[in-house]
């Protein structure tokens, strides 16, 4: 065990499988030399050689097409786009190209790539840097899409989706990088793809969220707590598949469920875990579902991110009035 | 049988290089090298020029200082790049059209922006983004590398279909974003439909921490323009003459309806990619940047402008004076911005708001009376 931020469990995770497995590789804008501008690949050139981690010319569709073409050849490439807002750069290669490749083949070529990048708001950066757009590739079929809450999560999921022969989008949230700490094992080790996580128990209202707003989350869970309310949070950690099971099973234990997500409520994450609930539970629910997300602006101008973000208080709001409705 | 070589690849690999120089007028010491071109121009005229660059590297070092105050928000930095944005922007008029990206803010400035609006571009204001009042001929700066460049065929296009007389479109890139499909894209379409579209690349030798050298096996990235159909060259980026000069036959060739024109600065990034934390000595050796920091496009026409007795350290001390009052009057003016409301945000987003929007407008309308 060692204690690791959320970014230096990524920077783990890639270490251990570039150690693991010598058909991995690295590649993308600035992260050779540079380790990456947030240092997510920190030290593996100068430990695997330009080789294994280098830098690529500036072009995201390039990054992308070039993982296809290595996985022909066997290898299991993991490029990385410098921040997800530069993914429409790239979305025929991913959507039209990448995604398909298996099914097209008559399921008889993988191409194991796993894109990983950084989204989500809170730290200020310039447009197109923290958009939540993970619902446009959540819905295309052949890719995973995951992301993790916390740095145990981050290194596990890391090395599943990495080994994994699908093509895997891995979402890592910017304001988390830095600002979260945990216990994470050594060596390999790796958590399941398609399975969220019950990270607190409760009996009378779900939440379910990912990514920060999973913290955002247990902040009102707590706070609720002390006035006797037992909320229970799920963390879907895999957005494309969703886990149906285990946020099934708890809106029929809690029978009040509300989901939160960062991104616009035009954008489908949230919509669809409404739907597969209303699907196969509804007769166990006792009030409405809620959601809490984002206004359906375009991400806002800087300034103002701060009064655009779904926060905690957003949640502890719609929360109070699901436990209060009969 | 002998080797016969219906085609050699190798000797065609070693035609590649590129033989082209960059343009100049005068040189790394301040000597003029093309007294035919120098003679051109007055002595007002050099002071000028002289002035514009020291504007800009004041207008960088004011921005650096608040941008450590937490005063501005994304800034990126300009120094050592003085003669190719303004050598390149003194070229065109106000109603020619201008997509810059986000490194060329002093250029659309001298443009037309006040400062003012920059800085609460800066910020992350929408305000920043407004230029009705100002009336100014340009798309708000590019974040995304490359996007503006396709843009611009488009802008010309409209140009040209427009008949609007002895009016372009231009816009820059950087080295980097030569490797976008939109580059491509945009010089490709601009030759195809003979545009009046006059394209920049400030190679400044980095992409953050990528050297040129990574981005493309191609000698000179001015080069790309031939695969185009379009007339391309390499200036020195750090001499000012050559590049307004450069800049100004592109123009009148674009104007005239000749077709685009591709041109290639070679500069030098002095500090940062970007004031969030990039730090050049993970990338970059003191040997390499030295000589590009002697070769600062001001000490070279200071030195000229000096031993011609047109500029001395008085003079420029109190240039700076008065640039520094222009920045401090538009922090003021940028401070005293209104608060943006997340219901105006909505309101932009469509002409007419959906009925969805139209129910988040009201929710906000009354979380932002409270
Ligand atoms: C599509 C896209 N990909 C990546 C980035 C991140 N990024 C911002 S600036 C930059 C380097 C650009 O280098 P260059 O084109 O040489 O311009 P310079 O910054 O040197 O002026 C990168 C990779 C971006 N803004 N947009
Ligand atoms: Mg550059």
């Amino acid at each position: 065990m060692a204690t690791m931020s959320y970014i230096q469990a990524i920077t783990d995770a890639l270490r251990t499988q570039l150690k693991n497995d010598d058909k991995t590789l690295v590649f993308g804008e600035d992260v050779g030399k540079n380790g990456g501008v947030f240092r997510a690949t920190d030290g593996l050139q100068a430990e695997f050689g330009e080789d294994r981690v280098f830098d690529t010319p500036l072009a995201e569709s390039g990054i992308i097409g070039l993982s296809t073409g290595l996985a022909l050849q066997g290898f299991r490439p993991i490029p990385e786009i410098q921040f997800f807002g530069f993914v429409f750069e790239a979305m025929d290669q991913i959507a039209g190209q990448l995604s398909r490749t298996r099914y097209r083949t008559n399921g008889t070529v993988n191409v194991p790539v796993t894109i990983r990048s950084p989204f989500g708001g809170g730290t200020h950066t310039p447009e197109m840097h923290a958009d939540s757009l993970e619902a446009m590739v959540a819905s295309v079929p052949g890719l995973r899409v995951v992301t993790p809450s916390n740095p145990y999560d981050a290194k596990g999921l890391l090395i599943s989706a990495i080994k994994n022969n699908d093509p895997v989008v891995f979402l890592e949230n910017l304001k988390l990088y830095r600002s979260m700490k945990a216990d994470v094992p050594e060596g390999e080790y790796e958590v399941p793809l398609d399975k969220a996580n019950v990270v607190r128990e409760g009996t009378d209202l779900t939440i379910i969220a990912y990514s920060a707003e999973v913290n955002e989350s247990l902040k009102v869970a707590e706070k609720l707590e002390k006035e006797g309310k037992s909320v229970e949070v799920v963390d879907l950690r895999s957005l494309a598949p969703i886990d149906f099971e285990t946020i099934v099973k708890s809106a029929e234990k809690t029978h009040r469920v509300l989901v939160v997500q960062e991104a616009q409520r035009l954008a489908g994450v949230a919509s669809k875990v409404v739907s597969e609930i209303s699907e196969r539970a509804i007769l166990s629910l006792d009030a409405p579902i809620g959601r809490v997300s984002a206004p359906d602006t375009i991400y806002p101008f800087g300034l103002a991110e701060d009064d655009w973000l779904p926060n905690a208080e957003d949640i502890e709001a719609k929360a109070r009035e699901i436990l209060e409705f009969n | 049988m002998s080797e016969v070589k219906f085609v050699d690849f190798v000797a065609k690999k070693n035609d590649l290089q590129d033989q082209a120089k960059p343009l100049q007028v005068v040189n790394g010491k301040g000597e003029i090298v093309n007294q035919e071109v120098f003679d051109k121009y007055s002595d007002e005229d050099l002071v000028k020029f002289m002035k514009l660059m020291v504007w800009e590297r004041t207008l960088h070092q004011r921005s650096n200082a608040l941008t450590r105050q937490g005063r501005l928000g994304f800034y990126a930095p300009t120094e050592g790049q003085e003669a190719s944005e303004m050598g390149s922007q003194l070229a065109f008029k106000p109603s020619d059209f201008m997509l810059p990206a986000y490194r060329d803010i002093p250029q659309l400035i001298q443009h037309g922006l006040p400062i003012w609006k920059a800085f609460l571009w800066s910020r992350g204001h929408v305000l920043g983004n407004d230029y009705t009042d100002e009336n100014v001929q340009a798309l708000s700066p590019q974040i995304i590398i490359g996007a503006q460049y396709i843009e611009t065929a488009g802008v010309a296009l409209g140009i040209k279909k427009n008949k609007t007389e002895d009016t372009v479109a231009f816009t820059y890139t950087g080295d980097g974003g030569t490797s976008q499909g939109d580059f491509y894209e945009g010089i490709n379409f601009a030759g195809a439909f003979q545009v009046p579209a006059v394209f920049f690349i400030q190679n400044n030798g980095y992409a953050i921490s990528v050297p040129r050298r990574v981005q493309t096996a191609a000698v000179t990235l001015a080069q790309k323009g031939m695969a185009a159909g379009i007339p391309y060259v390499q200036v020195d980026g750090m001499d000012f003459l050559a590049v307004y000069e450069t800049a100004k036959a592109a123009r009148e060739y674009a104007a005239a309806g000749n077709g685009p024109v591709l041109i290639e600065t070679l500069t030098f990034r002095f500090g940062p990619h970007t004031n969030a934390g990039d730090d050049p000595k993970r990338y970059r050796t003191p040997e390499e940047e030295q000589p590009w920091f002697d070769n600062d496009p001001l000490i070279r026409y200071r030195k000229l402008l000096t031993d011609k007795g047109l500029w001395s350290e008085d003079i420029e001390n109190a240039y700076v004076d008065e640039v520094k009052e222009e920045i401090k009057d538009a922090v003021k003016k940028a401070d005293e911005a209104p608060k943006q409301k997340i219901s105006e945000f909505l309101e932009n987003v469509f002409e007419v708001p959906t009925p969805e929007i139209a129910e988040q407008i009201k929710a906000f309308k009354a979380k932002e009376a409270k």
